[in-house]
């Protein structure tokens, strides 16, 4: 069992057009870092120095991760996340 | 170019009018690949402001897995502007996140007239394209 991570169309350059991808880690933090040796780059898309990028929505099964704990949200194995980014603009 | 029917237009228009002088936000979904927008969604803009839109990231959530479901992809995107010309904003650019979307501007300032206008968005590159209003797909 692993954690399954839906990558949206933009970042699907750096799973090699892969629409899911599988990681673990006890944290999104943790899992986000995992995947990142996998998929170099990944990482960078998702996180800043201040944590999650402000227009990006991570979901951890159906909760948006900013309600939850953000990068410091527990994950197990048998979870799904979803990535998207925000539809935002001025 | 953007080919879309004259109804789903009318819907845009008719959303944005009623949001104004908030800016209105939602998509049109098609099928994957087909560049044709189909299925008219309407979005919450989460700011409810004059000059910001964002979709609800749960409605955007449920929306984006309905689209995965059905093999569909948010073909259209689209907001208003309400007190300026229906141009891509720099956040509208930098925020720009769906390379196959065409994104569409409409303008409400002007209570008489509606500017409606398309354009591509890709790594922070814009691009106005033609928009072709019909009555149906052929």
């Amino acid at each position: 069992m692993a954690i399954e991570v839906r990558i949206p169309t933009i970042l699907r350059t750096l799973t090699d057009g892969a629409k899911s991808v599988e990681g673990k880690g006890g944290s999104l933090d943790e899992l986000f870092a995992d995947l990142d040796v996998r998929h170099p780059g990944l990482r960078a898309r998702l996180v800043d120095d201040k944590g999650l990028r402000k227009f990006v929505n991570v979901y951890l099964n159906d909760e948006d991760v900013r309600f939850l704990s953000g990068l410091e949200t527990e994950v197990s194995d048998g979870d799904n996340v979803t990535i998207l980014p925000a539809v935002a603009g001025g | 170019m953007l080919t879309i029917e004259r109804a789903l237009v009318d819907k845009i228009v008719a959303h944005a009018r009623a949001d104004h002088p908030d800016e209105a936000c939602g998509v049109i979904a098609g099928a994957a690949g087909s560049d044709r927008p189909t299925r008219y969604v309407a979005m919450m803009n989460a700011e409810r402001s004059p000059t910001f839109y964002r979709f609800d990231s749960l409605e955007q959530l449920k929306v984006w897995r309905e689209m995965d479901d059905r093999d569909e992809e948010p073909v259209v995107i689209y907001h208003s502007h309400t007190a300026t010309e229906a141009y891509p904003s720099r956040t509208d650019i930098s925020y720009a996140s769906e390379p196959n979307a065409h994104y569409v501007l409409v303008s409400t300032r002007d209570p008489e007239e509606i500017e409606f206008r398309s354009y591509r968005i890709v790594d922070g590159t814009v691009t106005e394209e033609e928009v072709k209003i019909v009555d149906g797909y052929a």
